[in-house]
């Protein structure tokens, strides 16, 4: 065991001592805050260009739904001809002109609108007056029908079935969203991990065939004590650059908002800015109270143990498939063919939780899936808050930690033997032999 | 002399190559024991089963008269012949790391590395990195770290490749003053004029079966034809030469000489001693050179080789 951690030490020292590893550690979260810096910079600037857009509307309907907003003055055109509006717009420098025909067909709307511009208009401009027209032509078609637009208001009901198990606790549908979120957030942290340090692990594997030092190594330390030492020593090697890149991430993020005054809060789309009223309004209230409550209700000690064992565990699996292949072959060239299909199971297992375990979390599909190593880190993370008996946990977990100790121990015999195999390809009566050695 | 290791035949095979064929050898506890053959021969196979990189599919190898176990690892230093280090380390920490692999404390590593630094005179490289090294230098490193834990026995898989011919014999005289402060040596190459000076014993392989194998003065004993190498002054040289081959077998010679003599090399008789030849000699010419010709490891090597 004394040789398993001098090797942790060697891989994770010189990991970090690397030259491109420290580049990389700084660079990363620098080049990321500049980005995020930029793509703040010019959506503020594209924000703030105020447009003018002329209406001429011939058929009288529509001119009294244009509003000014902050960014967007309108000009209502009145007692002019379309050429003559065209001919203003021109010379005032307006962004575009929106022309409705006079002779409005009402059943054929859309063959009568036109919007006229020196340059192609942005989208997010067309689809605006798009949308407020329909809802203008809608509401005349309707009045047109004898309806009465306020009753069709008022006939607006929302349901929300409120929920509560049989033991009293009462539950919503946000914390099926949460549960959800929970699990999504480990499958994706998880990937995430193991695409950017997976690959490190197998390369570390290679450097000692690449280094011919392969011979005196393993004629001093068993091949599974490498195998183990560097996946340890890599993976805490990523986890320091990693908690690195969040602290520093963080800081310059705080430094980058208060000196050039952007506010990272204001990058925000349309959709956010509508759950930003919705969270103004009464109802929000009630609904953030649910989901405090929701929160409450998850089984958050079991949430988090069972997160760091399950990450931890499926982190190590993959890094150990990684490093199986960093020992079958010679050199990283060969690897490229690997990559895709050890990510594979990792996709499914985000689907299998996203579709399946959403639907039924103690299903079938789910609960096997929750057992199968390669998948269980995601989806047994996204059953777990909707209460996942401890034995199966723990099944779950010895499956998946039992599997890993076994795809080292696998790696450990092709690394041994493909050091010796001089470039023949192995029968399977000789791999089985191996495996007996 | 009790034996340090014993293979007892032990044969390997890679799919149907058959590497090693039944070979047993026995190692001499403070000897050198070469281990010769051609290239491909199974010198190597042989010297990973001892380093337990590998496993014999049949046969035992005992070392200091048990099986081999994994402990036994640190009791052998092995210098492959495919040899590198971690090219982006520090050489100090390098060999550090590598010694205390081999089972040393840090302080002890230490202490010994500075011993063989100053030896060879290399101090100043502690801070270098192995990229910054030539390839005889990284060879000095791992020459060092091979040693460093005192073992027992001590493997070198053709050594001398890569060093030139000051550092080469600098290496030469380590390995002498190792093997008499009590280090067992066993030495594999090809490179014939190295078994001269260095091996008391040697085995040879040839294609995975051990031929030969025994102790290097005995074997040329065992090979020596009974011929000397004879240089002569006489006038009359077709009279002296016609009289000789009358009544010996006769070989042209060649060799360095001061005079412009007659040179050649003359099988004794059966039942005939070196003295009844000098004595021949002597009352036909003048006699300025005589020497039994005694085979070289070469000789040996190659004449085996072609005839098995």
């Amino acid at each position: 065991m004394n040789h398993l951690s001098l090797i942790i030490k060697r891989e994770y020292l010189t990991k970090v001592k690397n030259k491109s590893f420290i580049i990389m550690t700084i660079l990363s979260p620098l080049i990321m805050i500049a980005l995020i810096a930029v793509v703040a910079y010019l959506t503020q600037l594209n924000n703030n260009k105020e447009r003018t857009i002329a209406i001429l509307d011939e058929s009288g309907l529509v001119s009294d739904i244009f509003k000014d907003t902050e960014h967007t003055t309108y000009k209502v055109l009145t007692n002019t001809t379309l050429e003559a509006a065209k001919e203003d717009v021109k010379t005032n420098e307006t962004y575009g002109l929106l022309y409705i025909t006079k002779s409005v067909d009402t059943t054929q709307f859309y063959n009568n609108v036109t919007f006229y511009s020196e340059d192609t208009p942005s989208l997010t401009v067309i689809s605006s007056l798009e949308n407020k027209l329909e809802k203008k032509f809608q509401d005349i078609k309707l009045e047109r029908d004898g309806v009465d637009l306020e009753k069709i208001k008022s006939s607006k009901t929302s349901v929300d079935i409120s929920q509560e198990s049989f033991s009293g606790e009462t539950t919503s549908k946000i914390d099926n969203v949460l549960k959800l979120a929970f699990g999504g957030i480990a499958g994706y942290l998880l990937f995430m991990f193991i695409i950017i340090y997976g690959n490190m692990i197998m390369r570390s594997v290679i450097e000692e065939k690449t280094s011919r030092i392969i011979e005196v190594i393993i004629s001093s330390v068993k091949p599974i004590q490498l195998m183990m030492g560097k996946i340890i020593g890599t993976s805490l090697a990523g986890i320091t650059q990693f908690v690195i890149w969040v602290i520093l991430g963080g800081l310059m993020m705080l430094i980058v908002s208060t000196i050039f005054g952007i506010d990272f809060s204001e990058m925000q789309s349309s959709q956010q800015q509508l759950m930003q009223q919705a969270m103004e309004s009464p109802e929000f209230e009630s609904q953030l109270k649910l989901a405090f409550a929701a929160f409450q209700n998850l089984p958050i000690a079991n949430l988090i143990l069972a997160f760091i064992f399950f990450f931890v565990g499926g982190y190590l699996l993959y890094s150990s498939l990684y490093a199986a292949i960093g020992a079958a072959v010679d050199n990283e060239t060969d690897t490229q063919q690997f990559m895709m299909p050890i990510l594979m199971p990792l996709i499914l297992a985000v689907y299998v939780g996203v579709f399946t375990v959403i639907e039924d979390p103690h299903g079938t599909v789910s609960t096997v899936f929750s057992f199968i190593p390669l998948t269980s880190p995601v989806v047994m993370l996204m059953r777990i808050p909707f209460g996942v008996p401890i034995w199966q946990q723990l099944l779950s977990l010895a499956l998946l930690i039992g599997t890993f100790m076994f795809t080292v121990w696998f790696a450990a015999k092709i690394y041994r033997v493909g050091i010796l195999m001089y470039g023949k390809k192995p029968s399977y009566k000789e791999l089985y032999k191996w495996l007996k050695y | 002399m009790s034996n340090l290791l014993v293979a007892n035949s032990v044969s390997k095979s890679f799919g149907n190559f058959k590497a090693l064929n039944n070979v047993s050898i026995s190692v001499p506890t403070g000897s050198i024991f070469g281990l010769l053959g051609p290239n491909g021969a199974g010198k190597t196979t042989l010297i990973r089963i001892i380093n337990q990189i590998t496993m014999p599919d049949e046969g035992s190898v005992m070392l200091d008269g048990d099986a081999l176990q994994p402990h036994h690892i640190q009791d052998i230093g092995y210098l492959p012949e495919e040899r590198g280090l971690y090219k982006s380390m520090k050489v100090g920490e390098q060999a550090l790391y590598l010694a205390q692999l081999k089972g040393l404390s840090k302080s002890v590593a230490k202490e010994r590395l500075k011993y063989w630094f100053d030896k060879l005179d290399i101090g100043d490289w502690w801070n270098k990195k192995i990229q910054e090294l030539s390839k005889g230098q990284a060879q000095k490193i791992q020459f060092i770290v091979t040693v460093l834990h005192q073992p027992k026995l001590l493997i070198f898989d053709e050594p001398f490749s890569g060093f030139d011919p000051i550092n080469a014999n600098l290496i030469k005289d380590e390995i002498l003053q190792l093997r008499d402060e009590g280090a067992t040596v066993i030495f594999s190459t090809h490179r014939m004029e190295s078994v001269e000076e260095l091996c008391d014993h040697i085995a040879l392989i040839h294609e995975s079966n051990k031929i030969l194998d025994g102790k290097l003065t005995d074997i040329k004993r065992q090979f020596k034809t009974n011929t000397f190498e004879v240089g002569l002054q006489t006038d009359n040289i077709n009279e002296v030469t016609r009289l000789i081959k009358d009544k010996f077998e006769v070989f042209p010679a060649t060799f360095k000489n001061l005079n412009d003599d007659l040179k050649l090399n003359i099988k004794l008789n059966a039942n005939d001693t070196s003295n009844d030849l000098l004595s021949f000699l002597t009352s036909k010419a003048e006699v300025h050179h005589f020497v039994e010709v005694v085979p070289s490891a070469n000789d040996i090597f190659i004449q085996t080789v072609k005839n098995n």
